[in-house]
């Protein structure tokens, strides 16, 4: 199914009681979700409530029980392949392969692209260069991983998973570890490439500020259920995060500064 | 700065290390072939290299029986051996992922020992160039299933070290079964033993028929699959995420590996570390993606062990030394600073 053709199905993802268990415990249970074509869902919920499990389950990674359909197909209907071209993953702790330079780690991102034995060709190297650069990386691509910083090394992943031309894509925690510009740096490049290639996006978030101002739908997930479901304002209410996270908030929504939530408790100096 | 740019830097990166290691090899096989008790001078040699094994003129027919009948074949096997053991160790390091995977370490050579010396001892004695490869070919995959098995269900599986901990134990244990079974059959003790230690003294068009086979049947498909290594070293989980069937792969990788390993074993008996000496080394020059590692360490493991061979055969001359003695001389030391990096990096 091409790009175009999914646009007339509004509805990319559609999930119907997800369970998951590992070794016997339910991690994830009974989660319904559905996520608009183009739009940004993103799943919060305290440690341990399950959110990369849902991630890792959405993407085919794990058995499961219930349905998950992509634009209208169950994805145990695609092939692994052909999965791997419509759901990109970028996992919470990337494993970075030693000796690798930024180029050849986002020619990875083509392996559903190319035959089992093929090597890439121009378009691939193409498709890389074209992830590198949308991703302020082009000047590094020679570059050893080993070498990039923490905001740069995030990017790589990401312009791996750009490479890989999913149209769903997957961020488990894109900001965990890096600064507060480089958090913003990558959402807004994230932003930036969903309203520009129409991708559809789902990550999971702590920051739940960031999380408040870029994504267009929450999931709060508790102890693998979905315990609230909407938009800002009807999922991310002081007392809503009180009751799952068991800590004190409160909103603000001004003029000036615009929407944050700011933690209550703890000794004010 | 990027596309083309990079990708010529990095090809020429790549074509430099080839081009030393085609020059290496070459000067390899030189070395190999005019080193030896009887001198018959390097222009000779050139010139019976060039005539494609016809006696050129002023070369006696016993200098040229030296050169086609003993030097050649021994070595053309080193070269086989060399390249199998450097790309197996190389492809169990990218299927296992782990630096410190190696024929020898893992327990797939001691297991083909063992697999060749039951057919040596037991088999039909009429068609030993096919029971032996497929015997320790079927060994060489028992011991590293038995040390895959162990290291993941009993020493906590992921750490580097428990993979080569489960290794020893399982080799220990291999190569404990093949010295019983060697004293059971005295009569094919001497046979079994001089074989064991790592030996080309022996040598002739025999063993390359025996090796031949496996050898490029296991090289040319880790050649083929070099690219998917690099899939694996993101690990399972991503891999997977970009399509990879890695279960799949990793079976046919292994099966690859321990052929070219039992292949090597079978003709060359047990000789250990040129799996982790020769890879490290290539990623020193080229870095880590197995496109360049693996034909790499083809190139510069046949290299490597004709010269390796060349050096048993002549320090002590007449004597030799076993091959495998001096591939741990150097390798023993180079596993300790692997190991060391690799503590470092953890």
């Amino acid at each position: 199914m091409r790009l175009d053709e999914r646009a007339g199905v509004a509805t990319a993802l559609e999930v119907r009681d997800l369970s998951v268990e590992l070794g016997r415990r339910p991690i994830v249970s009974d989660v319904r979700m559905d996520v608009h074509h183009g739009g940004w869902v993103c799943v919060i919920g305290p440690n341990g409530a399950g959110k990369t499990t849902l991630v890792h389950a959405i993407a085919g990674l794990l058995p499961h029980s219930g349905s998950v359909r992509l634009w209208g197909r169950p994805i145990e209907e695609l092939g692994r392949r052909e999965r791997a071209r419509s759901i990109a993953l970028v996992p919470q702790l990337p494993v970075i392969p030693e000796g690798f330079t930024v180029e050849q780690y986002a020619l990875l991102g083509r392996t559903p692209h190319l035959g089992l034995l093929a090597s890439e060709g121009p378009r691939d190297l193409e498709a890389v260069a074209s992830a590198l650069e949308r991703l302020d990386l082009g000047w590094a691509a020679t570059r050893r991983l080993d070498t990039l910083s923490g905001g740069e090394l995030r990017r790589a992943v990401i312009a791996r998973a750009l490479a890989q031309e999913a149209s769903l894509l997957l961020l488990d925690e894109p900001t965990t570890g890096l600064d507060i510009a480089q958090q913003l740096r990558v959402l807004e490049l994230v932003e930036q490439l969903r309203t520009a290639d129409g991708l559809t996006v789902i990550s999971t978030m702590h920051d739940l500020t960031l999380a408040g101002r870029f994504a267009h739908r929450f999931a709060l997930l508790s102890e693998g259920r979905v315990v609230a479901e909407g938009t800002r304002a009807e999922v991310l209410l002081p007392h809503v995060i009180a009751e799952h996270y068991g800590a004190r908030v409160g909103v603000i929504d001004d003029g000036t500064l615009g929407w944050a939530v700011v933690p209550l408790s703890g000794p004010e100096r | 700065m990027s596309g083309p740019d990079a990708a010529g830097r990095r090809v020429s990166a790549g074509t430099r290390a080839t081009v030393l290691g085609v020059a290496v090899l070459v000067v390899a096989v030189l070395v190999g072939m005019l080193v030896g008790p009887v001198r018959i001078g390097a222009a000779n040699v050139l010139r019976w290299l060039v005539s494609i094994g016809d006696p050129p003129p002023g070369m006696s027919e016993q200098q040229a029986l030296i050169l086609g009948d003993l030097r050649l074949p021994r070595v053309i096997v080193a070269g086989l051996v060399g390249a199998s053991l450097a790309a197996s160790g190389a492809a169990y390091q990218a299927v296992f992922r782990n630096p410190l995977a190696d024929p020898y370490l893992l327990g797939a050579a001691a297991g083909a020992g063992l697999g060749a010396t039951i057919a040596v001892a037991y088999g039909p004695s009429g068609a030993i160039e096919l029971t032996v490869p497929a015997s320790a070919f079927v060994g060489a995959l028992v011991g590293v299933g038995l040390a895959y098995g162990l290291g993941r269900s009993t020493l906590g599986g992921r750490s580097t070290a428990s993979l080569v901990l489960a290794g020893v134990a399982v080799a220990s244990f291999l190569t404990a079964v093949q010295t019983f079974l060697q004293q059971q059959r005295s009569e094919t003790l001497r046979q079994v033993y001089t074989w064991i230690l790592g030996r080309l003294g022996t040598t002739g068009w025999d063993d390359v028929r025996l090796a031949l086979p496996s050898v490029v049947l296991a090289l040319a498909t880790m050649w083929a699959v070099r690219r998917l290594l690099d899939v694996i070293e993101v690990g399972d989980l991503e891999a997977r995420s970009l399509g990879l069937h890695v279960a799949r792969l990793r079976l046919v990788v292994v099966i690859a590996a321990s052929l070219a390993t039992a292949a090597a074993v079978a003709v060359a008996g047990l000789i250990g570390f040129v799996g982790l000496i020769i890879p490290h080394t290539v990623r020193l020059m080229v870095g880590g993606s197995y496109r360049s590692v693996l034909p790499l360490s083809m190139l510069f493991g046949a290299s490597f062990l004709i010269l390796v061979d060349t050096l048993a055969r002549t320090v002590v001359a007449p004597a030799e030394i076993p091959i495998g003695v001096i591939t741990a001389f150097v390798g023993a030391p180079f596993f300790i600073a692997v190991l060391r990096r690799n503590r470092r990096a953890a």
